[in-house]
């Protein structure tokens, strides 16, 4: 029996039983953990909400023999508070917890980047200084160059040729006119040039993007997201572009 | 492992909601050395639940005619509709006496993680409704967890165009709970504290 501390991000959590949830939280330390919170469904829980996805803790859990359990909970930053204000926020903000859950495969392997990911992009979704959906997008970009999927972007995935002319999935990202499968999307060079600023965090670039570019950026990222995972990201259908890109001006 | 037919009365039981394994083994041997009357009239329940209820027509609540005891009730009042996510959010509300308009159940939260958005809830119905402009205000009554104000959110600014007047149960409930473990009184009390919705 033993008890240790850590601070994270609620992912999800599950119903358990009567009155009690599994909670999956990404800590800073330890990696992913699933924990019972003991009888947090009733109105009198002393976790109250900060065992809520979203929400940054400090948690103290007690190992157990299948499952650890949280014994103590302290809200660091309540994230969900408000998006959950801010429905394309908070759409967002659900595909990155989901994201975030799906590529630490391991549980209790510290996974020290993306949890940083994670609380950098919160942090920059509830700012509101930039659209929800570039901010998610930057986000999938960094978690796959973490997880070693960081697509090329700049250099044929497959000969290293400069003069690039298609995305391809299959081939991990930009390819040349020779390398190039058949069925490949071929993304405005401006596409390309928002995918490079979205992984380097180069805001200015982004936030000056065109509208039909921050499309297709998206739609190209989503894919070769949902490529790189074994099924979809079932959040990611429902999240709403809810803000004009000129107001982000 | 048990014999096959134990094993797969377990295996049913182990699928309701809060029954682990060890309370489904624990009901299935209740249930194999009680009287076999007692054993039918549950089998009965069982099935006459799934023959004569049905949902609600209007609202979506659990009926036992094509309309529920609520719809069909004059003397509830017709300009105001309460929104929430389960039937059995309607019995905890109606036991306030808070309470003396219409209802619409949702059948669940939108929790985009769990694949369900606007669009797998009766979020279409509720629109239908509004439309003839009877109703003038909206009571956002969903959970007051992370998915419940999400949804209120979602719905606001869905019906902001029709001008209504939209208001969310105020937060004596403490949030990360299930309504339907409020008790009475803080039920009760967020009813009149309800506030103003404006996204
Ligand atoms: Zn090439
Ligand atoms: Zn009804």
């Amino acid at each position: 029996m033993s008890l240790y501390r850590d601070e994270g991000v609620v992912l999800r959590t599950h119903k358990l039983g009567e009155a009690d949830r599994i909670i999956t939280i990404l800590t800073r330390r330890t990696g992913k953990v699933r924990a019972v919170a003991k009888g947090v469904r009733k109105t009198k829980s002393r976790f109250g909400a900060r065992l809520e996805p979203f929400t940054h803790v400090d948690v103290q859990f007690h190992t157990g023999r299948s499952l650890d359990m949280v014994t103590q909970c302290e809200t660091i930053r309540p994230y969900g508070e408000p998006l959950v204000s801010d429905y394309p926020r908070y759409t967002a903000g659900t595909a990155m917890l989901e994201t975030a859950d799906r590529l630490t495969l391991g549980e209790k392997e510290p996974a020290l980047r993306q949890f940083l990911l994670l609380v950098g992009g919160l942090r920059t979704l509830v700012d509101g200084s930039h659209e929800p959906r570039l901010v998610l997008d930057a986000f999938f970009l960094r978690s796959l160059a973490v997880a070693g999927y960081a697509p090329a972007l700049s250099e044929c995935a497959r000969c290293g040729a400069e003069a690039v002319r298609a995305f391809a999935i299959v081939a991990g990202g930009v390819v040349c006119g020779n390398c190039r499968p058949s069925g490949a999307a071929v993304p405005a060079a401006e596409t390309i040039a928002l995918m490079i600023a979205l992984l380097r965090g180069d805001w200015e670039a982004a936030d000056a993007s065109e509208a039909r570019n921050r499309v297709e950026c998206s739609g190209l990222v989503a894919a070769y997201l949902q490529w790189h995972l074994e099924h979809g990201i079932r959040s990611l259908k429902h999240v709403e572009r809810g803000v004009a890109p000129s107001e982000f001006r | 492992m048990y014999e096959g037919v134990v094993q797969n009365l377990i295996d049913e039981l182990g699928l309701l909601p809060g029954v682990g394994p060890k309370s489904a083994q624990r009901i299935a041997f209740h249930l194999l050395s009680a009287d076999p009357a007692d054993v039918k009239r549950l089998a009965h329940a069982l099935l006459e639940v799934k023959e004569k209820v049905r949902f609600c027509r209007v609202c979506g609540n659990v009926a036992a005619e094509e309309e529920c005891r609520i719809c069909r009730d004059q003397r509830r009042d017709p300009h105001v509709i309460c929104v929430v996510e389960e039937s059995k959010d309607v019995v905890a509300i109606e036991k306030t006496r808070e309470f003396r308009g219409r209802y619409h159940v949702l059948g669940g939260a939108i929790s985009p993680i769990d694949g369900v958005g606007p669009d797998d809830l009766r979020v279409r119905e509720l629109m239908a409704r509004l439309a003839d402009g009877e109703v003038t205000e909206l009571i956002l009554a969903t959970d007051p967890n992370l998915e419940g104000e999400a949804t209120a959110t979602y719905l606001a600014r869905l019906v902001k165009p029709m001008g209504l007047k939209v208001t969310r149960l105020a937060s004596g409930l403490p949030v990360g709970g299930d309504l339907e473990y409020a008790d009475e009184v803080t039920l009760g009390r967020a009813f009149e504290g309800r506030r103003l919705l404006d996204v």
